[in-house]
């Protein structure tokens, strides 16, 4: 079996998102980005899958700055091959957008199988795997949680609300959506790290061009505060000296005498 | 007259909640458009629920064994084939497993617009206007897509629709493709009923990002104890490993409505919220003001959580002492 594991930067929500003047995108100028978690996630179940069964994986990317550490550490994680995928634009393509871009790549490899993160923050347009499912024909599987094989069959998990969970069993290929790897995501030792931080990450073109998302973003904004949280001021110990007050006058704890 | 298609979710014979919050948007879109609001059950007992399905126009029905469960690849050939016998102007699907699979899918093979984690939506001119909470709740945004077109919606976005009527009921040909599929159930996984069920408890303590590293989660654990509540983490902390699964709050874990809901270091993403909105009291810590959970919780603070635990430990324990 040969996985295709399809990697994206997003924006690092933990630190400060700024707009651009109009209100129309983020500003990319200043902008942390790091692995989309959902496909750090896809990455460790298909190098999982390559451990119990010997699968090849062989990780991608859209070509874009900072891509290139990604795809190393992937391989410093145990992915057997790694390249980026020549794109006229670099910059917050939606997942319609990229999508044939991801399924030439796919089809040029000969993949039995697709896997990336079931979403990223901007999948405003949809979500990749479905795409690029529908644009080879394959089906596709979402929120999927554990995978193993059975022969030439895929057994993957698919997780619903309230803990609840469904396996299919689906002949290859097929694209998936991850969302949690079977096991958390590995350590990389630096020693590894550093082994792959001088390799050279391949560019290709693939015989497919980016797409329109068919549908148009206006604008962004940062959602009314109407609804915002009363603030409690100061240091940890004073917050809690007022949230104890707090569950006491609330009737949700028992004042006990000091 | 052009209608506007919506998918109804069953769960064990009984339609889910959130159907009659995707009637909701979708009698939006007809009412604009002067459209009719169509609902496709799948399976043979599909048609029982007509009768709590007031909202819609008429109820279309597809019978096949394939479709007797969930099973994503049989969903998407029955959608897409009530598609091309209704062509409607719109269909509406849920921000859910089910619409993961099938939105997307569905835009891609009629090659139609789709909007995502729809909250609110304008419909005029042909097009809808949709507002959709994107960036971890941190941004709105605002698109536009012209008619005809997939919208999916952001669960507890629309009000549940509570017309009684009960619509005319049309069965639909079984398409051929079902006879081929090359995906098919094999096993079904419901929560363990011995496992601790955080949607009964009275206060919970649920552990984010912040807390960073899974020896923290003892304070945290300590912390509950001492509240009398039970601990809880959103996903990120169930999928490091250092809380089991069956304490997940949110989308793909467990919807809580305790009287008290204390999040530390949770961020308050879409997901998470659609877990833990209903609870009476919302606390919430987190460094980063501009967090969403703040725009959801009562109360909040942006101390350090690593600081405040052990400190709100220690007061709850010595009576209010620091």
């Amino acid at each position: 079996m040969h996985i295709v594991v399809a990697l994206r930067l997003v924006p690092d929500l933990s630190g400060d998102i700024e707009l651009t003047a109009d209100g129309a995108d983020l500003d990319r100028e200043w902008l942390d980005l790091k692995l989309n978690e959902f496909d750090d996630h896809a990455l460790e179940e298909a190098l999982l899958l390559k451990e119990q069964s010997g699968a090849k994986v062989t990780a991608i990317a859209i070509a874009a700055d900072g891509v290139d550490k990604t795809l190393q550490i992937a391989l410093a994680r145990g992915a057997d091959a790694a390249f980026k995928i020549a794109a006229d634009s670099d910059r917050g393509l939606p997942s319609r957008a990229s999508a044939p871009l991801f399924a030439a790549a796919l089809r040029e490899l000969g993949a039995d199988l697709f896997f990336t993160g079931v979403q990223t923050p901007e999948d405003l347009f949809g979500h990749l795997a479905p795409f690029v499912g529908a644009q080879l024909g394959w089906p596709s599987l979402n929120a999927v949680s554990k995978v193993r094989f059975d022969g030439a069959d895929v057994l993957a998990q698919q997780e619903y609300s309230g803990g609840a969970a469904a396996t299919f069993r689906v002949a290859a290929p097929v694209a998936l959506g991850v969302q949690t790897a079977s096991r958390p995501i590995r350590y990389v030792a630096g020693s590894q790290l550093r082994q792959f931080a001088a390799t050279k990450i391949e560019t290709r073109n693939v015989s497919a061009n980016i797409r329109s998302a068919l549908a148009e973003r206006l604008a962004l904004r940062r959602p009314s505060r109407a609804g915002s949280a009363t603030m409690i001021e100061g240091d940890a110990e004073s917050v809690a000296g007022q949230l104890r007050a707090l569950l006491i006058e609330r009737g949700l704890i028992k004042e006990i005498p000091a | 007259m052009t209608s506007v298609l919506t998918l109804i979710e069953t769960n064990g014979g009984g339609v889910q909640s959130l159907t009659y919050e995707l009637l909701t948007a979708a009698r939006q879109i007809a009412e604009a458009t002067g459209a009719s609001v169509e609902a496709l059950a799948l399976g043979s007992t599909a048609a029982n629920a007509a009768p709590t399905l007031g909202a819609a126009d008429a109820v279309l029905t597809i019978a096949h064994p394939a479709l007797e469960t969930y099973v994503p690849e049989a969903y998407l050939v029955a959608l897409e084939a009530a598609v091309a016998a209704r062509n409607p102007l719109a269909v509406v699907l849920a921000y859910d497993t089910i619409g993961l699979d099938l939105a997307s899918s569905l835009a891609n093979r009629l090659d139609r617009p789709l909007l995502a984690y729809v909250t609110r939506m304008k419909v005029a001119d042909g097009a809808i206007e949709a507002e959709s909470l994107v960036y971890g709740g941190k941004l709105l945004a605002v698109s536009n897509a012209a008619l005809p077109t997939i919208v999916v919606v952001a669960p507890g976005a629309f009000a549940e629709s509570t017309a009684t009527r009960t619509p005319p009921v049309t069965a639909l040909p079984a398409p051929i493709g079902l006879d081929s599929l090359r995906m098919r159930l094999v096993g079904e996984t419901v929560p363990d009923p011995n496992a601790v069920d955080i949607a009964q408890a009275d206060k919970i303590v649920c552990v984010g990002r912040g807390v960073k590293d899974k020896d923290n989660i003892e304070a945290a654990r300590e912390l509950a104890a001492t509240l009398g509540a039970e601990l809880a983490g959103s996903r990120p902390i169930i999928d490091n490993g250092w809380l089991p699964k069956e304490r997940q709050v949110g989308k793909s874990g467990r919807k809580v409505k305790p009287r008290l809901y204390l999040a530390l270091g949770v961020s308050g993403a879409p997901e998470h919220l659609e877990g833990m909105s209903g609870a009476e009291l919302i606390v919430a810590v987190n460094t980063d003001s501009e967090a969403p959970i703040f725009e959801t919780a009562h109360i909040g603070a942006t101390c350090d959580i690593l600081n405040l635990i052990p400190a709100l430990n220690k007061r709850l324990k010595s009576g209010g002492a620091a």
